[in-house]
C-alpha cells in the first residue's frame, strides 16, 4: 500500500556560472503522497520554483543537479532519458505558472491550446473527441465552451488562469504543482479560483504541490505543509502542526507573526529583520542565524540537524537533546 | 441541423476565420490596399508585358529618334539609342518583380531555419551558426556575384541567386532576434511543461509568433533588393545587356540626366512605386496579423 507518490531525497541543485555557484535547493527531502496536498511556503528567493522546475527538469542549462533523487512512481526522474520525461511532463506531473496574462500563447485561441495539451499526449486522437474533451474541461473549469474560440487577451485574468487550469488537469496528471497561481490575481479572484482548484483536487484525486507565500492559501488548500529557508527545509508537517501549536522553528514564527492583525490595535508591523542570505555565499552553520531572534553559539557553527516530533519536523538546534 | 452538423460547421467557420479574418482587418487599412493595388498593377503589368508594348520596340535601336522626349509615339519617350523607354520599363517589370519575389522567398527558406535554430537554442549552436553568417557577411556582395557569374555566366537566374545567397545573414539576423524575444515567455515554458519538444515549440509557437516581424522586416527590404540588383546589373554581372532591368536603365541614364531626364525618371518612379507598394502592404500585413491589435 505505497501511497507515496513523489519523493525527494536529499535533492542538491545549484546554478553555475562562470563567476559563482549559485546554491538555490539544499539537500531537501520532501513526500507527497497521493491525493494530498503539500504546501511550500517561503519568501522570494527561498528555492521553492527551483523545487518545482527541478521535479520536472525544466531548469536552464546553468543548472546542475549536484546530489539526491527525485522519485515519481518509484522511478527516479532525474536519471530519466528526456523522451521519456517528455511522456511525463503535463501527462503525469502537469505545472501551471504565477502569471495568467503571459503563459498563454496570445496569438492562439485558447481552445487550440487546450487541444494541443490533449494532442501532445494522445496523437491519435481524433478532432472530433479532441474537442469533445476541450468542452469537458472548459465546463469542468467553469468556462463556457462558446469561449473556445476566443484569444488570451479577451478573457480576464481570473478566466485566463483557469484555461491554464483546464490546460494542465485535461490529461488528468497525478501531480499538479502549481507555482503561486494566484498571486497575479485580485483577491475576490483569488478565492474562487482557490475554492475551483480544492473542488477539482477532490474530484480528480490529483495530488498537488501549492508554491505559496501566502499562508491565507496555505490554510485554505492544504494537507502538509513545508516551509522553505535559502533552499533548505527548515520546518514541515501537517497543516494543523503548522499552524498551531508551541513548537517552531523561529522563521515559522516570525512569518506568522508578520501577519498583520485586523482585529487588534498595532501602528507598526512585525516583520523579521535582515534579508534571506545571498546564495552565493551562505552562512557557516545555520542559515537563519544572522536573523534569528533566539540564536545561540552553536548555530554559527554547526548547521542544525532535523529534530521530528512524530510527522512535525524542525531543523533548529533549539530542539536537539 | 442536427448537433453534429452545428459542430463541423463550427470547426470550419474556425479554420476560414483566420484567414478571413486577417483579410477583414487588411481591408480596413487604406494606405495597405493602395499597396496592394499598386502591386497587383505591376504584377498585371509584368504579366501581361508583350501585350501592353511588344519586346522588339525595347530593343530596336533608331539613331534618328535619339533622345526623343515623351510625346505620343514613345510614351516615356526613347533612350541613347533610340529605344522607346516606355517598353523597356513595361518590361523591365518583369526582371524587378521576379528578382524581389524570388530573392526574398530563397532568402527565407534558409534563413527562417537557422534564424529559428540560432536564436532558440543558444549557446555554441548561435555561436558556430552566427560565425558563419559573419563570414557570409565579409564577402563583399559585388564578389560574391563575380564568383556566381564567373563560375555560372551572367543571367536573371544567377543574378536571383548571388541576391539572395547575399540576403540571408540579415534575414537569419531578424528572425534570431525576434526568436530570442520569444524564446523567454511565459507560455513557452507552459508548453514545454506539458511535455512539448522543442521543434514543436518552434514550429507551433514561436515561428507564428515572429511571422509578423519577419514580414515586416522582409518585405522593408524588398526595395533594397531591386536596387542592389540594379547595381550588379550595371556591372554587367546581372542580366546582360539589352535586357530592360531597370538598373541597368537607371546607370544608362546618369550621363544624360541634364538633357534626357526622362530616361531616368520613369523606370526611377517605377522603381520607387514597386518599393513602396511592398512596404506599403507589409505593414499592413503585420497590423492584420496580430490578433491584439483592436480593428
Amino acid at each position: 500500500m505505497n501511497d507515496e507518490l513523489l519523493i525527494l531525497k536529499d535533492l542538491e541543485v545549484v546554478y553555475k556560472t562562470d563567476f559563482e555557484t549559485v546554491h538555490a535547493v539544499n539537500k531537501i527531502n520532501l513526500t507527497i503522497h497521493k491525493g494530498k496536498t503539500l504546501g511550500i511556503v517561503g519568501e522570494t528567493g527561498a528555492g521553492k520554483t527551483t523545487t518545482a522546475l527541478s521535479i520536472l527538469r525544466l531548469l536552464p542549462h546553468t543548472a546542475k543537479y549536484k546530489t539526491g533523487s527525485i522519485f515519481f512512481n518509484d522511478e527516479d526522474l532525474i536519471a530519466l532519458p528526456e523522451r521519456e520525461m517528455l511522456g511525463i511532463r503535463g501527462d503525469k506531473i502537469a505545472m501551471i505558472f504565477q502569471d495568467p496574462m503571459t503563459s498563454l500563447n496570445p496569438i492562439m485561441t485558447v481552445g487550440s491550446q487546450i487541444a494541443e495539451a490533449i494532442l501532445l499526449h494522445n496523437s491519435d486522437m481524433n478532432s472530433q473527441d479532441v474537442q469533445n474533451k476541450v468542452d469537458e474541461v472548459l465546463r469542468l473549469v467553469g468556462i463556457s465552451p462558446d469561449r473556445k474560440n476566443d484569444y488570451p487577451h479577451q478573457l480576464s485574468g481570473g478566466m485566463k488562469q483557469r484555461i491554464v487550469i483546464a490546460m494542465a488537469l485535461v490529461c488528468e496528471p497525478e501531480l499538479l504543482i502549481a507555482d503561486e497561481p494566484t498571486t497575479a490575481l485580485d483577491v475576490t479572484i483569488q478565492a474562487q479560483v482557490l475554492a475551483m482548484m480544492r473542488d477539482l483536487r477532490d474530484r480528480l484525486g490529483t495530488a498537488m504541490i501549492m508554491i505559496t507565500h501566502n499562508l491565507g492559501i496555505v490554510a485554505q488548500i492544504c494537507d502538509d505543509v513545508a516551509v522553505m529557508y535559502a533552499g533548505e527545509i527548515i520546518e514541515s508537517g501537517t497543516m494543523e502542526e503548522i499552524f498551531s501549536g508551541q513548537n517552531h522553528h523561529p522563521y515559522t514564527t516570525g512569518l506568522f507573526g508578520s501577519l498583520p492583525d485586523l482585529s487588534s490595535l498595532r501602528s507598526r508591523l512585525s516583520p523579521i529583520s535582515g534579508l534571506m542570505p545571498d546564495p552565493t555565499n551562505l552562512p557557516e552553520g545555520c542559515s537563519f542565524s544572522p536573523r534569528c531572534p533566539k540564536v545561540m553559539e552553536i548555530c554559527y557553527t554547526e548547521k542544525p540537524k532535523e529534530y521530528c516530533f512524530g510527522t512535525h519536523c524542525i531543523k533548529c538546534h533549539l530542539f536537539g537533546s | 441541423m442536427d448537433h453534429k452538423d452545428q459542430q463541423k460547421n463550427q470547426q470550419m467557420h474556425v479554420k476560414q476565420n483566420k484567414w478571413h479574418e486577417t483579410w477583414r482587418r487588411l481591408k480596413k487599412n487604406k494606405t495597405a490596399i493602395l499597396g496592394l493595388v499598386i502591386l497587383i498593377v505591376f504584377v498585371l503589368v509584368a504579366i501581361f508585358a508583350d501585350v501592353i508594348a511588344p519586346y522588339d520596340k525595347g530593343i530596336k535601336m533608331d539613331s534618328k529618334n535619339r533622345f526623343a522626349n515623351p510625346s505620343f509615339q514613345n510614351l516615356f519617350g526613347t533612350d541613347a539609342y533610340g529605344r522607346d523607354v516606355f517598353t523597356r520599363v513595361i518590361h523591365g517589370t518583369r526582371y524587378s518583380l521576379s528578382i524581389g519575389f524570388f530573392a526574398t522567398i530563397l532568402s527565407m527558406i534558409f534563413g527562417i531555419p537557422l534564424g529559428a535554430i540560432s536564436g532558440y537554442y543558444g549557446g555554441k549552436v548561435d555561436n558556430i551558426i552566427m560565425r558563419l553568417v559573419d563570414i557570409l557577411t565579409s564577402i563583399p556582395a559585388i564578389m560574391l556575384s563575380l564568383v556566381v557569374v564567373t563560375v555560372f555566366g551572367a543571367s536573371l537566374v544567377n543574378l536571383i541567386i548571388a541576391i539572395f545567397i547575399a540576403r540571408i545573414p540579415a534575414d537569419v539576423r531578424v528572425v534570431r532576434s525576434a526568436v530570442i524575444t520569444l524564446v523567454d515567455q511565459q507560455y513557452i515554458e507552459a508548453s514545454r511543461s506539458g511535455g512539448a519538444r522543442d521543434l514543436h515549440i518552434i514550429i507551433r509557437h514561436i515561428l507564428p509568433n515572429a511571422v509578423g516581424t519577419i514580414i515586416v522586416q522582409s518585405t522593408m527590404n524588398v526595395g533594397q533588393l531591386i536596387i542592389r540588383a540594379s547595381g550588379l546589373s550595371f556591372l554587367g554581372l546581372g542580366v546582360p545587356t539589352p535586357a530592360p532591368e531597370w538598373g541597368t536603365l537607371l546607370s544608362e541614364a546618369r550621363e544624360y540626366l541634364r538633357s534626357a531626364p526622362h530616361m531616368m525618371i520613369f523606370p526611377g518612379v517605377a522603381l520607387i512605386l514597386v518599393a513602396l507598394s511592398i512596404n506599403l502592404l507589409g505593414d499592413g500585413l503585420r497590423d492584420a496579423l496580430d490578433p491584439k491589435l483592436k480593428s
